[in-house]
């Protein structure tokens, strides 16, 4: 080997293999290309490499905790810089908050009450206690523009594929992608999400998908001389089984006719901070009647 | 010092390193702008360790960045073997190129690299990329020469071989 590598690169240890095996690499390369395209392929056509991502995502937890340590340690310094007289009005703000929710709840449950009663004299049942996990969002940067969020519960916690992500105003999103100690969730935004809706105030039902722009959501399937309104609050109508019925969507804020098109364009904001809430609740498990034979009949 | 597990810390953490550098938030401006930190790590102990560093490492942390990314597992797998394969194809030609030539070297793979990322994105994924998505390869050229001499720094420091 005549050729005397630069000490810059080798180092100063003794001679190297200088020529690495050139057609083992090709091979290598060929090789790690063809597993490659077939995870892809596997991956676009279902979730069988579910369990490969969760084993995975125990690798990457440690990186994405780390990402989000300043983030939270500026959280955490904002806090305790607060002056005592900011605390104690937000303190007596909160009190007021607490009470008003609680006498609300209240009455909630005085209703819930009567309508369980209701309907056990119509036999049919639903279940309103529903499981809930708080969850932090960590600020993680996933593909760009991509509208997903890393959220610290995992299934250690309980958490599953396809639970609904909520936070105080209205649904943010589903799990995606569940780890052991973390999850993935897309977000209702996202052109791959859609989210089985009815207008509240008559109750028609369409499908909210995520659309181009990173905050807003348009029904699919509206017929253009649908009553639809803007204004009108849309709500999750629990027809695709995964979301609880009745939570809030978001509002129509445009419905517009182009000619020669069978169905409207129906704009609808989110009500739920989507994309920018620091914590959002996990809803479920999934309530048991929704395995009923009724409903599953309308899966295809 | 010279057993075969030989510091291998040290690469791990430069890639655990890259990898935090990837996930964190920027803002929206700077999104598009934002280095392949992982690939350049890749390339450089690809050109200076080449018998320890290749094809399959970068198509195992491929594998991991798919996971972190939330991409289709595989995708990023692909792209970074292949430029685990660039790097080892012409890395004694690179490795004794001025560092500006090298910038130029290391921005074209990544900008291939990115390229494909693009091309698989747009065919698979139901999110369109503009070509914004490739200034990445700019800055990575870039900063390029400075990732160069702290990694030799380090490595020659703690004696990676």
């Amino acid at each position: 080997m005549p050729w005397q590598a630069p000490t810059g690169l080798i180092g100063e240890h003794a001679i190297k293999p200088l020529f690495i095996n050139t057609p083992s690499i090709t091979a290598r390369f060929v090789t790690c290309a063809i597993l490659s395209f077939l995870l892809i392929s596997i991956d676009h056509a279902n979730d069988h490499l579910a369990a490969v991502r969760s084993a995975l995502s125990v690798v990457v937890y440690p990186v994405q905790v780390l990402v989000n340590a300043p983030v939270e340690a500026a959280a955490n310094v904002a806090d305790s810089m607060k002056s005592r007289r900011a605390l104690l009005e937000e303190n007596a703000q909160l009190r007021e908050r607490n009470l008003l929710l609680s006498t609300r709840s209240q009455r909630y449950m005085a209703l819930e009450r009567e309508n369980e009663r209701l309907r056990e004299l119509l036999d049919s049942s639903v279940v309103f206690d529903q499981q809930v996990i708080v969850a932090d969002v960590l600020a993680i940067e996933t593909t760009p523009a991509a509208r997903q969020i890393v959220i610290d519960k995992g299934s250690n916690q309980g958490v599953f594929l396809g639970q609904p992500l909520l936070d105080a105003a209205g649904v943010v999103g589903q799990v995606s992608a569940v780890g052991p100690f973390s999850s993935t969730g897309l977000l209702v935004t996202d052109p791959r999400h859609a989210l089985p809706v009815l207008i509240n105030r008559n109750g028609l039902r369409a499908i909210a998908v995520g659309g181009d722009q990173s905050n807003q959501l348009s029904l699919s399937f509206v017929s253009t001389n649908a009553d639809v309104k803007p204004g009108d609050l849309v709500v999750t109508s629990g027809l695709g089984r995964r979301f609880p019925a009745g939570y809030p969507v978001g509002r129509v804020t445009e419905v517009s006719l182009v000619p020669g098109d069978p169905f409207a364009t129906v704009i609808v904001e989110p009500s739920a901070q989507v994309g920018h809430t620091r914590e959002v609740l996990l809803v479920g498990p999934r309530p048991p009647q929704l395995d009923d034979e009724r409903v599953s009949s309308l899966d295809p | 010092m010279m057993d075969k597990p030989h510091r291998l810390w040290v690469i791990v953490l430069s890639f655990v390193v890259a990898f935090t550098l990837t996930a964190m938030p920027l803002p929206a401006w700077a999104l598009a702008w934002r280095p392949a930190w992982i690939a350049m790590v890749l390339v450089y102990w690809c050109l200076a360790l080449p018998e320890r560093v290749g094809v399959l490492s970068g198509w195992g942390i491929g594998l991991v960045l798919d996971v972190l990314h939330g991409s289709i597992l595989g995708q990023h797998a692909f792209g970074l073997a292949f430029v685990a394969y660039v790097a080892l194809q012409y890395h004694q030609r690179a490795r004794v190129y001025p560092l500006l030539q090298q910038a130029v070297f290391v921005g074209s793979i990544t900008l291939a690299y990115l390229l494909m990322m693009l091309w698989i994105y747009n065919l698979l994924g139901s999110v369109r990329y503009g070509l914004s998505y490739l200034f990445g390869a700019l800055t990575t050229a870039v900063l390029w020469p400075w990732v160069y001499v702290i990694l030799r720094d380090i490595r020659r420091r703690a004696r990676v071989a």
